[in-house]
């Protein structure tokens, strides 16, 4: 078969056909992979709530975002009724490698009393570089101040809602506007 | 049917995409801090040019020459689409790590190029060949370069630790060590061609 020439109702008429046939495939591939997807990140969070929360089934799971070294990073910070932390997970995060990525295991470090939160009071973490008592990641610094901001932040999600607590839940902050 | 395999193996190693005709290098240096981040972009790039190319070598007396380009564009673009919703479900593991570059593979200069060089003046199973090969000599580039990398890093290779955790010099993990590395081995293999 010989090529069809450029015309312009060649062209478009080309064009418009592989557009939709491209449209068309696209369109039942996402229809068939939707409901996987949803299961995927359902199950995720679940992992991560279980995780968090450590065994306790009254306490509070809370979700929430902030930036990071590397841009935003979601956390997830399980609360016991007092508002001690009880576990956290990072759900996703892109630090430097190597150095902010720490934080992933840092700050859950029972060896390191100085770094170590589990089991804390939440509410006023800081480093020590700021005044407070948690030693930050050894050269990321930023990622170990947005890291606990993210925990005191989600520690006042946690006061705001103690009220209607009871069971475990999930909740999910709204993300602050960068000052 | 030399010619077939001539075709298989040109991507390998005469014209090996990322170290002879330094192509697709966002992917490249980007995602391989691993051996196994490196080999699964590889295979991911690999799939859609095999796709890619096929199509556009069906497509090719269809599409005017005028407007092939933006063509090629809308086939590439699909498969990667694909790609990444596929992945998304049944490679949740994958997905986390590469998910941020996946759509890359829509720019990547192999998939297009190989569709202009050779899909598009070559017959169907001609160009799938050449997508094999190409894609093979990508993974193979990027498997290894993610395997200096991680090496060098973090001392494990493939996640199997070789030497003492602390051992690894953090900067082969960070982007300059990508050049670095991947520097290195084009010296490597220029010198083995050359020979």
């Amino acid at each position: 078969m010989a090529k069809l020439e450029s015309t312009f109702k060649n062209m478009v008429l080309s064009l418009v056909i592989i557009s939709m046939v491209a449209a068309g495939a696209l369109a039942g591939v996402y229809l068939l992979t939707l409901d996987s997807i949803e299961a995927q990140k359902v199950a995720k969070q679940e992992a991560a709530k279980l995780a968090v929360l450590n065994g306790h089934d009254d306490g509070v799971a809370i979700e929430t975002e902030v930036d990071g070294f590397g841009g935003k990073f979601r956390v997830m910070v399980g609360f016991d009724q007092e508002g001690n932390v009880l576990g956290y997970e990072i759900l996703d995060h892109q630090e430097t490698p190597g150095l902010g990525s720490h934080m992933v295991h840092w700050f859950k470090n029972a060896d390191k009393p100085g770094q170590h939160i589990i089991g804390r009071k939440a509410g006023s973490f800081a480093v020590s570089k700021d005044g407070g008592d948690v030693d930050a990641i050894t050269a990321a610094t930023i990622t170990s101040r947005a890291f606990l901001k993210a925990i005191n932040q989600a520690h006042a999600e946690f006061k705001g809602t103690e009220a209607t607590t009871g069971a475990s839940q999930i909740i999910k902050q709204e993300t602050e506007e960068p000052k | 049917m030399s010619n077939a395999l001539k075709t298989l193996t040109n991507g390998i190693l005469k014209e090996n995409p990322t170290f002879v005709l330094v192509l697709g290098m966002c992917p490249t240096l980007a995602t391989t801090t691993s051996a196994i981040n490196g080999m699964s972009m590889g295979l991911a790039t690999l799939f859609v040019l095999v796709c890619s190319n096929v199509v556009i070598s069906l497509l090719k007396n269809l599409i005017p020459d005028k407007v092939r380009i933006p063509a090629f564009i809308v086939v590439i673009a699909t498969f990667v689409t694909l790609v990444q919703l596929l992945m998304q479900a049944y490679l949740p593991g994958i997905y986390d790590v590469l998910g941020l570059f996946i759509p890359l593979i829509v720019v990547n200069c192999i998939v297009l190029g190989r569709a202009e060089a050779f899909a598009a003046k070559n017959s169907v199973g001609l160009s799938a060949l050449d997508g094999i090969g190409m894609g093979l000599g990508f993974t193979l580039a990027l498997t290894v370069l993610g395997a200096v990398r991680e090496l060098l890093g973090t001392g494990a290779c493939f996640g199997l630790p070789i030497f003492p955790d602390n051992y690894g010099a953090l900067v082969f993990v960070l982007a300059p060590g990508a050049f670095i590395a991947l520097a290195y081995l084009m010296v490597i293999i220029n010198k083995i061609q050359n020979k």
